[in-house]
């Protein structure tokens, strides 16, 4: 394939990778041969340097190792103070993270990328740290030895003979800005060893004159430069494809490594790396899932998942396939990817048994057809071990027995059909007890039975009887056919039992994914669905699990509810928050805060993370599973797109909310403002017109004005009073004070305060003289009265009735104020309950909150308000209040005396 | 009012004071201001006033306060001036030993009339109490024991005879709940604020012509009773 000019697709990508980093921070590495080449000096003469030009440089962590030059450029510089990290009784001085990211430089030095971190803070390795410090934009100036690179770990353990435990993905070294490479001549290397100037690491005290040989500096110091060549040449292409230099581009390459639960997948995986490098390809790590996976030990299990997280710190993809037989699955997998090359270790099983059983690299050879296979060695006599011994640990003692009692009762039936039937047919009574066995015993017990079921057979049934020994030797190869048979049937029934549980185990998987999705999608509100995905992920990872979920300011909190319980070590309060923020996972099982107890997955929907899943189950092994792991990953993410849907869904009723209260605001603004201003531009007018010296008013005139100011401020009392209880109502700051009231004495209170409004009107109060006490409000029931009776005197004409009754029923007492007005519109009968309703001109104006006011304080009692249009013309307003309950009893004064006056 | 009647107003808001110092001299009376609640029981020792006009928002002590040391060592009557929203405030007063209230905002005239029965209830107790009530058509005689309205004599259970003569004795001024449950049940009865109500809609039917609109025994609700005077 030849590109004349670049894909717009992958200029898009990469210059929206650059916009995101542009935003971080730059990282420059010193970079070295091995250890005593100057890397730190340099570090520090460029932090001087920047010094110099006014940059804001701090030291994060430099080792002088005592070297007076080195030490003297530290001084002029600020250091930041280390964190003190309390480890297995020693106290031991670390970079600090947090102080850093707090204190935030431009330019940070950090020395020793390759560094593990004491346990307990929050990343394993130094590197990470150094990442975080990127992405806040901070610069960082490291320094790492290219023995300390991941993918070339392998090759220098070859050269030196010592493997260096601390490594640095070469990743870092790619995303560097700017490699230095310091470079000393390996005689002046070791001229300065001998004069004691060059600090030994402990990882290669040991062997120190090994690693120092001069061969050996040799090589690593090829190593570094090919490594830093090979950088320059990476930019030199990222130039020309930027720029689109024509240029004959190799085809698209794709590797495939597969690995497996050997000890070698590591190095499988570091080749492939390389290869890939080399071809600019991209590659992908597989990893084939076998029915009898699914029984191996947990050290294995470790050794996959830390060889599948290799890859993907590698740069890989990582897939898990899931079958029966490793060459197809692999295959197949690779022709849809258009794989070209596949990487895979050398067998390392005995000859023989290739022979009977064949070999994956057999298989693949033979029908790759035109991709590549490469075939690369592989550390030989550690993998089997592992697996016989865990075959021996899966089948119970108690199967061998119950093995051997299913070819006991075969021989009891056989011993029955032994006069009548010919030998033959007893072989197949064995069998089918060998069927039997191998289905429901496993592996094990089968092998057992078919043995048993030979000797047997030989004991029992072949002359002569009760013996071992044979006399016709024509029995040998009966028994060895026999055998065999019997050992491939037992073989092939065994892998059904494995397949079938294969099948459930993803059955399983499948039901769970179901039964979790369909929960998700018929329930809404996050903190309901926060719950059901707890539930669900509970019933699979037996142990704890938690939900936090994100509120507006970013702040992630633990959702708790009835069911859910989640032990939150004080210790590991931050990582919750910490995950959310980087969308990356955290705790057990992985690079971040590995000591914590449980395992911390970012909920990531498709515009962000939007919460955290914390997952502690009782087994620990669980999560390291690729599997489950997998199993894990889907449900997080089902839950993690069912919250943000709930969010966004949210959001929206939200944003609906907000603007219909916006509109409501603006109504009671522009309502409030009008209803206000009015009397108060009375009074002002008024007391103006008194305060003018110069008028001659008369004195009728000036107690007029008088008596507007008076009878305007009373309005804007009332007017006050009326929004302070709609206000007091809407923040639901009632408080009932609730006692034993009758009716009739708060209508009483009510006509003797509305005296004056109501002297033009003829108020007509019928009660029945059984009217029960209720128990309520007494001051906020007057208040509904008044504004229902103010309401009526308002409206009815005057000189007309206003008539007020109240009855009893079981259940309610219901009051009603009837008038002679003009009525309620057709189909407002509702609406004039709501704010700011105004019917019509009344004759004196109200802001139109009374009548709400009075529903907000009915319902506050449980009861209820409504209107409606009177026969014969005018409106009737009724409430009625529950009577929850009777009246508390009274003394009886019956038995005193009758009369108090006689 | 003769001229020699004194008012200490003990109020922080100026205008409220303005006000009452335009106002309340031009009926008659000699105002003594005070701006908190030390410095109006320093003048009220100091003056001993024949009514205290006393705002419960005081900035300093809490206007409860205040009733309570004042009632320490004078029955000088007090008259409480609270903002709405203050029901609860309002009878504690009372309850201390406040003789009356009033919510602001309020007319001089109201003002005046409240001022007026507190001042003839004082001048009432040195006599003793008077043996005939009489308001319009309502007259109880507390010597012989005899309600009469309208001319017609009316039988009334002890109780209600004894709730009436609280009223009487206190007439013109609101009755707390507490009060009257207090007077005529006894102190351990003073939370079943219901007796008080059947008893008071019995007394009603009794002596108001409409008892739903009754015209003597007035519900001052959220607070008492009062027994009107005029």
């Amino acid at each position: 394939m030849n590109l004349q000019r670049p894909d717009p697709d992958a200029l898009l990508t990469r210059v929206q990778a650059e916009e995101a980093r542009r935003s971080e921070g730059k990282l420059k590495i010193f970079f070295g041969a091995n250890p005593g080449v100057g890397k730190t000096y340099a570090m520090l003469e460029a932090a001087h340097e920047q010094r110099r030009d006014g940059v804001d440089v701090i030291i994060g962590v430099v080792e002088t190792h005592g070297r007076v030059e080195t030490e003297a450029l530290v001084s002029g510089l600020e250091v930041l103070p280390r964190r003190a990290v309390e480890y297995r009784g020693t106290v031991l001085q670390e970079f600090d993270l947090d102080g850093a990211l707090a204190r935030h430089p431009t330019v940070i030095l950090i020395d020793e990328l390759a560094h593990t971190n004491a346990p307990g803070l929050r990343h394993e390795k130094r590197w990470q740290d150094v990442q975080e410090l990127l992405k806040a934009g901070i610069h960082v100036y490291t320094t790492v030895n290219v023995q300390h690179l991941e993918s070339l770990n392998d090759v220098v353990a070859q050269i030196t003979g010592v493997r260096v435990r601390e490594t640095v993905p070469d990743s870092m070294l790619e995303r560097a800005d700017d490699v230095e490479l310091i470079d000393l001549p390996p005689d002046d290397l070791l001229q300065r060893l001998k004069d004691g100037k060059v600090y030994v690491p402990e990882q290669i005290q040991h062997a120190i004159k090994n690693f120092f040989a001069k061969g050996n500096l040799i090589a690593l110091r090829e190593l570094a430069l090919r490594r830093t060549a090979e950088r320059v040449d990476q930019q030199m292409e990222v130039y020309r494809r930027d720029h689109a230099v024509v240029r004959t581009w190799p085809a698209a390459e794709t590797i495939m490594v597969c690995i497996n639960m050997k000890p070698r997948g590591l190095r499988l995986i570091r080749a492939a790396r390389q290869m890939a490098a080399g071809l600019h390809a991209k590659w992908i790590a597989v990893y084939v899932q076998i029915p009898r996976h699914l029984r191996s030990p947990q050290a294995d299990r470790d050794r996959l998942v830390q060889a599948m997280r290799l890859a993907e710190q590698l740069g890989a993809e990582t897939v898990t396939l899931a079958g029966e037989h490793v060459a197809q699955e692999l295959l197949s997998y690779a022709r849809g990817r258009n794989v070209t090359k596949i990487i895979v270790g050398k067998p390392v099983r005995p000859w023989w048994k290739e022979w009977i059983f064949g070999s994956t690299v057999s298989d693949l050879v033979h029908k790759s057809g035109d991709i590549d296979i490469y075939v690369i060695t592989g550390e030989a006599g550690e993998g089997t071990p592992l697996v016989r011994r865990d075959l021996r640990r899966t089948s119970r003692a108690a199967d061998y027995a119950y093995a051997s009692l299913g070819i006991a009762g075969a021989t009891a039936i056989a011993w029955l059909m032994f006069p009548y039937f010919a030998p033959a047919n007893m072989i197949m009574m064995y069998l089918i007890a060998i069927i039997v066995v191998a289905i429901r015993l496993g592996r094990g017990p089968s092998v057992l039975a078919s043995i048993l079921s030979v000797a047997m057979f030989d004991f029992f049934f072949v002359p002569p009887y009760f013996s071992f020994t044979i006399s016709d030797i024509q029995y040998v190869l009966t028994f060895s056919v026999m055998l065999v048979v019997a050992l491939v049937i037992s073989n092939l029934a065994v892998r059904i039992r494995e397949q079938a549980e294969l099948a459930r185990s993803r059955e399983k998987r499948t039901a769970v994914l179901y039964a979790m999705s369909r929960d998700l999608a018929i329930h809404l509100g996050t903190e309901m669905l926060a719950c059901l995905a707890t539930k669900h992920l509970r019933e699979v990872f037996d142990g704890q699990v938690a939900i936090f979920l994100a509120d507006a300011e970013r702040r992630v909190r633990l959702q708790l509810g009835e069911q859910l319980y989640f032990e939150l070590d004080p210790k590991e309060s931050g990582v919750a928050q910490w995950v959310f923020d980087h969308t990356e996972r955290a705790g057990l099982g992985t690079d971040t805060l590995p000591g914590s107890s449980a395992l911390y997955l970012p909920l990531v929907g498709s515009t962000g993370a939007v919460g955290v899943v914390a997952v502690r189950p009782k087994d620990a092994g669980l999560l390291l599973d690729p599997e489950q792991l997998h199993l894990l990953e889907s449900l997080v993410n089902q839950v993690a797109l069912a919250i943000e849907r709930t969010r966004l869904s949210e959001e929206a009723q939200q944003a609906h909310v907000r603007v219909e209260t916006e509109r409501m605001r603006n109504a009671i603004l522009s309502s409030v403002s009008h209803d206000l201003r009015t009397p108060l531009a009375t009074i002002t007018g008024a007391a103006s017109s008194l305060l003018d010296e110069e008028s001659r008013m008369k004195a009728a005139d000036r107690l007029e004005l008088c008596r507007s100011i008076y009878r305007e401020a009373d309005r804007l009392d009332r007017l006050l009073k009326n929004l302070l209880d709609m206000m007091r109502i809407e923040a639901g700051a009632v408080h009932l004070n609730k006692e034993w009231h009758p009716v009739d004495e708060i209508v009483g209170a009510v006509l003797a305060r509305l005296e004056v409004p109501l002297r033009d009107h003829i108020v007509n109060a019928t009660f029945p003289a059984d009217l029960p006490m209720v128990q309520i409000d007494g001051v906020l029931m007057e208040q509904v009265l008044i504004n229902l009776i103010e309401n009526a005197a308002k409206y009815a004409p005057l000189g007309s009735a206003i008539d007020l009754f109240a009855s009893a029923g079981d259940r309610e007492i219901v009051v009603e104020v009837a008038d002679r007005g003009p009525g309620i519109p057709a189909g407002e009968e509702n609406r004039i309950f709501d704010k700011f309703y105004r019917a019509q001109p009344a004759r004196e104006g109200g802001v139109g909150l009374g009548l709400t006011i009075c529903r907000g304080i009915v319902e506050a009692h449980g009861g209820r308000i409504w209107a409606e249009n009177r026969t014969g013309g005018g409106a009737v307003f009724r409430f009625a209040i529950p009577r929850q309950k009777e009246p508390p009893p009274m003394a009886d004064e019956q038995a005193e005396t009758k009369h108090a006056s006689s | 009012m003769s001229q020699d009647v004194t008012i200490l107003l003990i109020e922080d808001e100026p205008e409220i004071r303005r006000f009452l110092r335009t106002s309340l001299p031009a009926h008659g009376f000699r105002l003594y201001e005070a701006t908190t609640g030390q410095a109006g029981l320093t003048e009220a020792k100091a003056r001993n006033p024949d009514l205290i006009l006393l705002d419960l928002g005081l900035p300093d002590l809490d206007g409860t306060e205040v009733i309570r040391l004042v009632r320490e060592w004078t029955s000088t009557p007090i008259i409480v001036l609270s903002a709405r929203d203050q029901e609860q405030t309002k009878v504690e007063a009372l309850d201390k030993g406040a003789d009356d209230y009033i919510t602001k905002p309020f007319g001089v005239h109201e003002l005046l009339a409240r001022m007026r029965t507190a001042l003839r209830h004082v001048a009432r107790v040195p006599d003793a109490v008077e043996s005939v009530f009489s308001v319009e058509g309502l007259r109880v005689d507390l010597g012989r024991r005899q309600v009469f309205v309208a001319g017609e004599e009316i039988h009334l259970t002890p109780i209600e005879y004894k709730l009436l003569t609280v009223l009487v004795r206190h007439a013109g001024k609101v009755l707390t709940h507490r009060q009257l449950l207090k007077e005529v049940w006894g102190p351990l009865h003073v939370e079943e604020s219901h007796y008080l109500r059947v008893y008071m809609r019995q007394l009603r039917n009794k002596v108001e012509a409409n008892p739903a609109h009754p015209r003597y025994l007035v519900t001052e609700l959220g607070v008492g009773y009062r027994l009107k005077t005029e």
